[in-house]
């Protein structure tokens, strides 16, 4: 009768043994954990303030124009679904800018990534399992706006498979451009244990590239002298990913003059986009291979 | 279970003539060694290859030569295995500053393939053995040295493996936070079941701690035997005293004094350090030594700044090993010299004239 009341509770050492998940949950578990730290879940307040902000911004001129569209009862979206991550590039790089060097650099200045390989995942695993958190944060920013539009064009009532179809378009899009910019912030993140290094080499990249970029166009569209201009669009990443959704996925080109790459031209945009995300991921496993312990 | 009826329970760690040589260095070279459950130290001067070894075992460097296995797994073939079942604690810090403790060590539990609601139980448990109490949940950029250590040694431990690797856990702590993560590591082994391979280039300080020793230097086998076998010829103590009018050189006063007494004083002494030319060797033979001390020196009227037991510095092992080999008429010193012992076997006595070659 006493057992009831006078139990004795055991507060020494317990042995584990329960299941032991392995691998492929370590690399599932880190996955999670770097996708919602990139929008500051799980972390402190101060650390949401930024990505949620631009995911505002993101989001709200599309419901702008949704809210515009059905009490004008307009026949088609005001904006292509695959041209708004084109318009709101500067949103895309600012969130890129800081939010990759959060998940790569801050590993490496804490010194935390010995602790990460001194457990049962690789190498490959953590790149990847990074990489992944990245693009997938990225899509989530850029799709979330293309899935407002096609809701609003729907409440709107406009026709079905038209808007369908450019959805599609407009997903297959921004998931290309999400795996692109990722591997970029990251590699250039990785490079650096500090974190300012790398938010500036994110935003220098993306603005110098396509602001050289897009000089380069306008003075070539103005010399008569188009063919150069689409040529050029490979040196940017934004433009990279214009050329190729103006190639095969029915987009408009924001090029001067509207002239975008053509098929031909468009297989080459193509490579050049998958050459640069694997490439971007070997550059990631080479930057690992000496930060053992 | 398996833990039970392995032969793994007898071995821990075995290497056979493991070598790791770098364009320009030789971390490891020829190191042959068999290490039971238990408490062992690894001690050697820094780049003594301690870390190179640790990475070996943990399967993250490819040995250049030789084998070596952990738990009976090879460290070559079954490196994420091992990792699963071996913690590891850095020198270095390790611990993102705006993360409390406890979401720090859930992820890293979850690291090591704990499921979500395990990695927050042992988080708890692991967090409380090793003394972190409600600051666990502050951010650990605000944490100090002592708790900063133990927050690494729980994430060594959270996912209860068998056996752990701890890199200079001592490392920057106060006497009293030292002396405490040495009992906290003593107990990994007797409370908690789970064995330890703990580095540092103090020899004294794991005497007390480890049941067994390694003493490796330049990537060689210096020495590997029980702790018991060092501890007989430990005993000297460092004296330093005050000097006075009467007495203006008090430390020879003192030396004079205490070699009437019949008490061995060190010919040498401690150089390189602060206090050198002021500080005696004493021999101590046991607790009389330390009243003839302190009459003595009450007798001379000299203040007694301070008496304790020398901590052994592992660069002492080849000091006096030169000491014996260059100086003979130094009788006394070779007592001091308990840790160098005739080596057993060939092989370790080559590497012993080797060593006080240098």
């Amino acid at each position: 009768m006493t057992t009831e009341t006078t139990r004795i509770h055991n507060i020494g050492y317990r042995d584990y043994d329960g299941p032991r998940l392995g691998r492929a949950y370590a690399r599932r578990s880190l996955y999670s954990q770097s996708l919602r730290g990139a929008y500051g879940l799980g972390r402190s307040a101060k650390s949401k303030v930024l990505p949620m902000i631009l995911f505002a911004v993101m989001c709200v001129p599309a419901a702008i124009i949704v809210a515009v569209a059905i009490t004008t009862k307009l026949n088609d979206l005001p904006l292509d679904y695959t041209r708004y991550a084109i318009v709101t590039q500067a949103v895309i790089g600012l969130f890129l800018a800081a939010q990759a060097p959060q998940s790569v650099s801050r590993d490496l200045r804490f010194k935390t990534v010995p602790l990460y390989f001194s457990r049962p995942i690789e190498r490959v695993d953590y790149v990847v399992a990074k990489y992944a958190a990245m693009a997938s944060a990225l899509f989530v920013l850029t799709a979330a706006p293309v899935v407002v539009l096609y809701v609003g064009s729907l409440l709107a009532k406009m026709d079905f498979a038209d808007q369908t179809k450019g959805f599609a378009q407009g997903l297959i899009s921004v998931a290309l451009l999400s795996l692109l910019f990722a591997g970029l912030g990251l590699v250039m993140a990785a490079l650096t244990p500090r974190r300012g290094f790398g938010v500036a080499a994110v935003i220098a990249v993306m603005t110098i590239s396509y602001g050289a970029v897009s000089t380069l166009q306008a003075i070539a569209w103005s010399q008569d002298s188009s063919g150069a201009v689409s040529w050029l669009g490979l040196f940017s990443p934004i433009t990279l990913v214009d050329g190729v959704q103006t190639a095969f996925l029915g987009a408009t080109s924001s090029f001067p003059g509207g002239d975008g790459p053509g098929a031909g031209q468009g297989v080459v945009y193509l490579l050049v986009v998958l050459a640069l995300i694997a490439g971007t991921y070997a550059a990631l496993m080479r930057r690992y291979r000496k930060v053992g312990l | 279970m398996a833990r039970a009826t392995n032969v793994d329970d007898v071995t821990v760690i075995a290497t056979e003539s493991l070598s790791k040589r770098f364009p320009k260095v030789t971390a490891l070279d020829r190191l042959s060694v068999d290490i039971g459950p238990g408490v062992t130290g690894l001690v050697g001067a820094n780049g003594a290859g301690k870390s190179t070894m640790i990475k070996i075992l943990l399967g993250l460097s490819p040995a250049t030569e030789g084998r070596a296995e952990v738990l009976g797994l090879d460290v070559a073939a079954n490196g994420s295995e091992i990792r699963e079942r071996v913690g590891y604690m850095p020198e270095h810090d390790c611990l993102p500053p705006d993360v409390s403790a406890t979401e720090f060590v859930v992820h890293m539990a979850r690291m090591s393939g704990l499921p979500p609601t395990a990695a927050r139980e042992r988080t708890a448990d692991t967090l409380r053995h090793v003394g972190l109490y409600e600051e666990r949940y502050r951010p650990m950029g605000g944490y100090s040295t002592g708790m900063k250590q133990r927050v690494k040694l729980a994430q060594a431990l959270v996912h209860d493996p068998e056996l752990v690797f701890l890199d200079e856990p001592t490392n920057g702590l106060d006497p009293v936070g030292r002396d405490e993560m040495l009992a906290l590591i003593r107990r990994v082994y007797t409370d908690f079941g789970i064995s330890v391979l703990v580095t540092s280039h103090l020899l004294g300080e794991l005497e007390r701690t480890c049941d067994h020793v390694v003493i490796i230097d330049g990537g060689k086998l210096l020495r590997s035997s029980s702790t018991s076998d060092f501890t007989q010829t430990m005993g000297t103590l460092a004296v330093e005293v005050t000097d006075t009018d009467a007495h203006p050189d008090g430390t020879a006063a003192l030396r004079e004094r205490l070699a009437e007494a019949g008490v061995s004083v060190h010919a040498r002494e401690e150089d390189g350090l602060p206090g050198a030319g002021h500080i005696l060797l004493v021999e101590a033979t046991g607790e009389e030594t330390y009243d003839v001390v302190r009459d003595t020196v009450a007798g001379l009227g000299l203040g007694l700044v301070r008496m304790e037991q020398r901590r052994h510095h592992i660069a002492e092992v080849f000091r006096t090993d030169s000491a014996e080999a260059t100086d003979v008429a130094g009788a006394p010193d070779a007592s001091s010299a308990g840790i160098t012992d005739p080596p057993s076997g060939p092989a370790a006595a080559d590497q012993a004239a080797e060593a006080s070659a240098r």
